[in-house]
Order: C-alpha cells, then structure tokens, then sequence
C-alpha cells in the first residue's frame, strides 16, 4: 500500500470534453522539484475520455531511447488497459486545455532519468484511475467495489456478468474522491511491464511519416540557414549580401551582431546564398584561442587543491606506508553531439504571439527563451514539440531557439532556421575537456591502499541549474567518481571547476560518468598490471561490498570468454561501473592492425538495471550507448585552432559505420529493486574497455582518447 | 528554370535553379519531408532515395539531372518488393531509435535486395557503410537485412 494523502502529486478532476482527468506531478532532471514537495504543479495528464480513449500527456520527449513505448507500459499495467489503448501525446509548455500551469523546476529529459523518476508516480496514477473506475460502476450497480474488478479497459462483475467500459464510467469516476490508499500490484503479476513491447513510434519511422521538428511546414514558411561567428564571442564587422541577393529563391539577409542568415524559399536556395555572402568578421577576444592552451590551463589548475568531493580514511597516511606507488594523468577531449537531425527551429513572430516548432528536451525553457527574444508574455508563446532526431544532451540547450527567434523577428511570416552540418558542429555546446591526476598506493599484495583523484573541467550544471552547484562542486561533474562500488579503505577525490575561455560545453551523454568512469576504469587496470594480476580477479576481490557490481562483472566476464586465449594482436578489456542508478560490465575484444588501426570485434554486457520495464528498450539502448562509445574512443575529438573549430562534417568528425560495429550481446540480470536508468550507461563503461582491451593487445596505456593509431603501430607498419 | 522530375510515378514541375539538389525539392518544395538532411555532402547517406532503383545520396544529386529518370523515396518504397520486405523486417527486428536515419538506411537496404536478393556480409557491408547512424542501430540493420533477404528467397 502507498500513503498517498502525505503526497499531493495527484488530483483528479472532469476532462474538458469529458471524462476523467487525472493529473500529476512527474519528478525531472537536474534537482528539479520532487513529487509531493511544495505547491501541487502537474506534469503530466491522463485522459480517460466518454469514448474510453486513454491519452497520456508526458513532459518526457522520445529521442530515440523508447521513452514513449515505456511510459505508456507502466500507466497501462495498473490501469488495466493493453498498451494499445493508451495514446501518448507531447506535454506542449503551457496546456490550457488542462487548466494548469505545467511545469515544476525543469521540465526536461535528460540523465536518463524518465523512467527512474515515473516508475512510482505513474504506476499510482494508473491504480488510482483504476481504483476509481471500479468504485464509479459498484456505485452504479449498487454492489461492493471488492466484488468487481478490471480488465481490457471494462470493470467487471463476475457475479452477475455486466461490464461497463471504462469510457462510460469517466465521469462519474470524476467526481469521486481521490483514494487515500491503492495497492499496487506485485512484480510477479505484471503483464506488461517486463515484456518485449513493440515500440509505438516505429511504424512512422519505417515509411517516412514521422515528423520531427525539421519537417514542420506551417503555411507559408521560409527556409533560413546561418553562418555564426567561427569564433564564439566574435562578432560581423562587415557584410556584402550582393550576390547572395541576387541568387534565385532568395528573399531576405538577415544581419545579426553575431551571425547572418539567409532566408530563402528552399534550403538549396538558402544554402547557395550564404555561399555567395563575403562576411568580415571581428574575432573578438578568442581569436588566438587553441585546444592546447585549454589542455595547459586545465593541468595547471591541477597542481593546486580542489573541492573535495569524498573522502575516506586517510590517503596521506596509507601512501607513506604503501609497498608500491602508481601515478598517472588523463585527458578527455571535447566532444561535439552530432546528433544526425541537424540543429533546427521554425518560429513565426507576430506582433500578438509567436508559435515556436522544435524538438526540445526542455520544452519551458524554449518558450522563455522565445519569448524573451521576441519581446512578448510567456502566454503569447506557442511550443509545438516534435521528435527528436537524436538528442544525446544537445537538445537540452535552447540557443538554437533563440538564434530563430532572433531571425525570425525579422522575417514576416514563419522561417525555419535549418544549420548546415558544418554551422552544427562548429556551434556546438561541448562535453568539456577534462585532465585529472591519479595516484594510488598498493601493499604488498598489490591491493589498493590508497586512491588520491584530482580533476578539472567545465561545470555544466553550474550553468544550467545553478542552485545545483554548491561549495565548488556539482553532482554531474563527480558522477563515477565516488561512490565507486569498490571497496577501497582509504580514498580522497578532489574536483575543480575550471571553464574554458570561448568553448561553451553541455550535457552529453552519459555526462559526467562519461569522463570519470574512463578514468577510473582504466586506472583500475593500470592498478591490476601493477600488482600482475587478472583484470576481472583484481576487481572482483574490491567488489565484497557490492553483490550487484560483483554479480554482472562476474556474468559479463563468464560470457565473454574470459582467459581463453586470444590471437596476437587481439585483446580484452574490462570495465564495471555504478550510474544512473543501474549497474553495468562490459567486455571488449579489441583487434589492433599492425598499422595501429583499432576494430571492435566483440562487446559483451551483462546490466543490473533493476526491474526492466521494457527488455528490448534496454538491450536497444546499451547497443546504441556502446556504438556511441566507440565512436567516441576511435574517432571523437573537437580541437581549436585560431579560436575556431577545426572538424566541419563527418569526413573530419567521424562516426562509427556499419562495416566497422562489433556484434554486441547484452545479458540482462533479473532485479527486483527500483529500476535504473538505461540511455547512457553504455557509452561511459564502453570506452575504458575499449583502451583496456588495446593494453592487452599491445602492452599500450592510453591515458587520453581518441586512439591515437600512430601511438600503436607495429614492426614495420604494415 | 523549370525541370520535370518523376517522383514516386507522378510528374511534377518544380521552378529552381538547375544545380538545386533533389534533397530540397523534394523537401522544402514537394514537401516529402520523409527524406533526411544529415550533411549535404554524401557523408551520411539520410538523404538516400532511388534514382532507377539506384540508392542516390538526393543531396549532390542537381534537380536537371534527374531528366528522364525515375526517383522513389520513402514515401513510395513500400510498394516495392524489397522496399516492403525491408520495411517489415525493420519492425520485426525493432531496428529504429530516434529514427532520422532510417528513411536513408531502408532506401540503401531496399536498393541492395533489389539488385542483391541474397547478400553476404561483405555485400551488406558494402552497401551500408555510407549510412551513419548516431543512435548505432547497426546491428539490428544487419539482421534486419538478413531476414528480409529470407523472406525474399521463400518468395514471400
Ligand atoms: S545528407 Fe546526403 S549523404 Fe548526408
Ligand atoms: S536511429 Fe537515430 S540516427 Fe539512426
């Protein structure tokens, strides 16, 4: 039983139209406001129409991680309905036909946080609806709730044979009070939730029906695209817009203190005309900026104490005392998101409102950020959210909607602001360089006496939720740093905030376990060669205190293979790790070429993600977060040179292809605990068991990333 | 100038200049926005459509080279053999996540069953590797190629 009278997260109320509204308040990312704490600001929506259609309304977007086929599964397991009686709607920023001021904190999707956060509230809501619906039609039979129940969306009476379908009963189901308690129901009896349930959105994705936001066509819209100052903080001294005037489809210049676009009836248009344009640009004070000189800055601040982050026992002390000392620095460079839908917002600015058309993962800020630009109430703001080609962080930003706005300000009728691939890029927001130092202390057993980690990097969360960053730390900048599931007795961590000049960074994802996790994990192993001992034997024996980690260590380990032998020139590597809530281990069979070159053959994964909601979501999303990572670890690297970005398209930012993606098995442990996140948890473990699995092949640390093929040739190279 | 393009068997005149890629036509004139813009430059292969049953990177392909010929997109693929096999086994397998490469990735899988009916590995490497997926569904694709290669030599 759930008390749910100490929670307001719900009310319940008459639909518009009819019907039971039901609605709540869904925890977000980022330290947004929890369920129950403060005023009662719903969310979220369920809708059970007079016709028994069920509509869900989310304030969580599909990116391509499943959210929108998982959601429904655990609204629909309680509420007694198959999944294909529930329709999910996108939550716009503001729903008047609600009634309700949406919002609480941060309405975002991010962190892999969505099914973490809705894994309560959700299933209640669809207890309480159906604990309603039942009550509405034991009042109108004149009988004891406890004799009716409910199933396929209709409650039943057994004893006499009625049924009545849930649309006939909605309204009276309104006007009940909310229960002071439901049950929900065991794990054991679930029906959908555990089940491979077919995604809802694949059909549109299959014959090109689906619309995301750089398909939306309002009548009458223009195509812009845009050059932005190559670098950040510079700005247009001169322009001549002669000859991209005078290309055909062409309609408008628009000049920006910082970028000029050009507005066109077609993106070729567009595109030909921006070409044409001679632009003089001001650099500003980041004109000599290089990745280098960032790199140094970073090593630098290193030399000096941090925030502590955690500490355990007394470091100092076991160092003096310890048998054998390892030291080591890594750096992670920046990373731009490529996510393949590039950067895009269609906006119409009119003198009495704005309509905004985008895929955002943070839909509220998008509208702020509109209207700020267009100098018009919040109210005057129109969001139409749209799938996302790909989020992965970036949309977790709102300057691409406030670039359009700033166009579209000038434009009469509606404009769609389409980057280029170069404009998305050299425009990105980061994930952050980072250089930390690691020191470590072994007895004469070779096991860890002491764990000394300093680092220093952007503060993304200092940024964008900045009550988040607190006495010089943030929650995200640490994550996979402490907290290790390794039982290590004496351990400090230290963490320093240092932002680069003219490089804005940004969530990307798996965020800040994307850095820390590649650090520790390969320590650890530089830690196990140290002590000449087995990569999985030496984790395993740190792991006493953490079944969980112990057990998909131990699964992953037994699936690959691990200690059989190998061919020369193949290895394997390791990692296990603790974020977002689920356990993972991953296995990499890596092959180096005698010219260095690096192929993943074969990935191996056991997670402990709690209970699953949707297994084939999972097995989908550590596949796709381990392709990320290694496109990361082979290929991903943003550098500066003359304050300007130097990669421009995917010939110069590459990505992992189909000829070169290893086969990946993904074997999931069963869990009873509260499930975890799942979008990111690849793509941080994958990466340490990459280079781990290059150390064994070769005998070769990489202490940054990308592989560096010149660093591992062989013989004569060939 | 005006060209005639053929598109998924119906003539349209489309007024542009003749170097217009057929990506924009098709997008931003013809309004089949089930065609994917990911890079402009044959890097990426989301702007893929058939041009004579040829996958074509529609994003280099200049709208006056297109006189005579036949483009389908994803719009129409479904009414092919291949193109509704490939379709059906993309659901089987649950290929797509955000799903913005995957109009490219079905018109280049529909393209090879079209002139390949059995590929092997290598034939499905060599078909596929100039589609980028960055949500990393290419082992889903692969199966997903496979079985609606069966489905095509059971005649079904
Ligand atoms: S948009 Fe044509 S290949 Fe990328
Ligand atoms: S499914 Fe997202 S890019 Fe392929």
């Amino acid at each position: 039983m759930t008390d749910l009278a100490r929670r307001s997260f719900l009310r319940t109320g008459a639909a518009t139209g009819g019907g039971l509204l039901l609605s709540l308040t869904l925890p977000l990312t980022g330290g947004a406001q929890a369920a129950g704490d403060g005023p009662f600001a719903p969310n979220a929506f369920v809708r059970i129409g007079e016709d028994g259609r069920i509509v869900l309304v989310m304030p969580y977007v599909e990116m391509g991680q499943g959210t929108y086929t998982a959601i429904p599964m655990l609204i629909a397991e309680e509420l007694e309905v198959t999944l294909n009686q529930v329709r999910l709607e996108h939550a716009p920023p503001d729903e008047k036909l609600y009634g309700n001021p949406l919002v609480a904190g941060v309405q975002a999707t991010g962190g892999s946080t969505a099914i973490m956060a809705s894994w309560q509230p959700l299933r209640q809501a669809g207890a309480i609806a159906r604990t309603l619906l039942i009550a509405a039609a034991a009042k109108r039979w004149n009988v004891a709730p406890e004799a009716c129940r409910a199933q396929a969306g209709e409650v039943l009476h057994p004893a006499t044979g009625r049924s009545l379908k849930y649309g006939a009963l909605a309204a009276d189901a309104a006007k009940l009070p909310v229960p002071k308690e439901v049950a929900l129901k065991d794990p054991k009896d679930f029906k959908i939730i555990g089940t491979p349930a077919k995604r809802l959105d694949a059909p549109a994705k299959v014959d090109g029906s689906a619309v995301y936001g750089i398909d939306a066509r309002p009548p009458g819209v223009k195509i812009a695209t845009l050059a932005q100052s190559p670098v950040f903080g510079g700005r247009v001294k001169s322009l001549d817009d002669a000859a991209a005037k005078a290309v055909k489809g062409v309609r408008q210049i628009v000049r920006l203190d910082d970028a000029v676009a050009v507005v066109a009836d077609h993106m070729g248009a567009a595109k030909k005309g921006l070409a044409a344009l001679k632009i003089d640009w001001d650099d500003g004070p980041h004109a000599k900026l290089t990745t280098d000189q960032i790199a140094r800055e970073l090593e630098q601040a290193t030399l000096a104490a941090g925030a502590v982050a955690e500490t355990i026992g007394d470091t100092a002390k076991a160092l003096a005392s310890a048998a054998t000392k390892v030291e080591a620095t890594y750096q992670l460079p920046f990373l731009a998101h490529a996510a393949l839908e590039p950067m895009n917002c269609t906006v119409h600015v009119r003198k009495d409102g704005c309509d905004v058309w985008v895929g955002t993962q943070v839909a509220a800020r998008a509208q702020a950020a509109a209207a700020k630009v267009a100098g018009l109430p919040l109210d005057k703001v129109v969001l139409h959210q749209h799938l996302i080609g790909g989020g992965f962080g970036r949309r977790l930003e709102i300057d691409g909607v406030t670039r359009a706005t700033e166009i579209a300000r000038h434009v009469d009728g509606p404009v769609k602001v389409v980057w280029t691939r170069e404009e998305d890029i050299q425009h990105d927001m980061y994930r952050p360089y980072w250089f930390d130092r690691l020191q470590a202390g072994l007895d004469e057993k070779g096991r860890p006496v002491a764990w000394n980690h300093r680092f220093a990097g952007s503060s993304i969360i200092a940024r964008w939720l900045p009550p988040g960053f607190n006495k010089g730390l943030d929650p995200d900048s640490v994550d996979g740093a402490i907290h290790l599931p390794y039982g290590l007795p004496n351990m400090h961590v230290e963490y320093l905030r240092v932002e680069p000049p003219g490089i804005p960074t940004a969530f990307w994802r798996s965020v800040g376990p994307s850095h820390n996790v590649f650090v520790v994990e390969s320590f650890m192993d530089e830690l196990a060669a140290t002590a000449k001992q087995d990569p999985v034997a030496y984790r395993l024996a740190l792991l006493e205190k953490s079944p969980r980690a112990k057990a998909v260590l131990e699964l992953a380990a037994a699936k690959a293979g691990w200690g059989q032998a190998l061919p020369q020139g193949v290895g394997r590597g390791v990692s296990v790790q603790h974020v977002f809530g689920s356990y993972l281990a991953q296995v990499a069979e890596v092959e180096v070429a005698k010219n260095g070159s690096v192929r993943v053959r074969r990935v191996v994964a056991a997670v402990d993600c709690g209970i699953v909601v949707n297994p084939d979501t999972v097995k989908a999303q550590i596949e796709s977060a381990t392709n990320f990572g290694i496109t990361a670890a082979l290929y991903g690297e943003i550098t500066v040179k003359d304050g300007r970005v130097e990669q421009s398209n995917f010939d110069t930012y590459q990505m992992l292809r189909l000829d070169e993606a290893p086969s990946i098995e993904v074997h999931i442990v069963k869990s009873s605990q509260a499930p975890g996140g799942m979008g990111e948890p690849g793509t941080s473990a994958i990466v340490p068991a990459v280079a781990n699995a290059i150390f064994a092949a070769t005998g070769k640390r990489l202490r940054r990333m990308p592989v560096d093929p010149a660093q591992l040739k062989r013989g004569d190279g060939r | 100038m005006a060209f005639n393009v053929k598109i998924n068997g119906k003539q349209h005149s489309v007024d542009v200049d003749e170097d217009t890629p057929l990506l924009w036509v098709l997008r931003d004139v013809l309004g089949l926005t089930g065609t994917k813009f990911g890079c402009g430059m044959a890097l990426c292969g989301a702007c893929t459509v058939h041009v004579d049953g040829v996958a074509t990177r529609s994003c280099v392909t200049p709208v006056n080279a297109l006189q005579g010929s036949e483009v389908t997109t994803i719009e129409a693929v479904g009414k092919t053999v291949a193109g509704a096999r490939v379709q059906k086994a993309w659901l089987d397998h649950e290929v797509v996540q955000c799903g913005y490469c995957q109009s490219g990735q079905i018109m280049s899988a529909a393209a090879l069953l079209a002139s390949t009916p059995k590929p092997t590995d290598a034939d499905i490497d060599g078909a596929m590797s100039g589609n980028v997926c960055r949500c990393g569904t290419y082992g889903r694709i692969r199966e997903a190629i496979k079985q609606a290669a069966q489905s095509g030599s059971k005649g079904g």
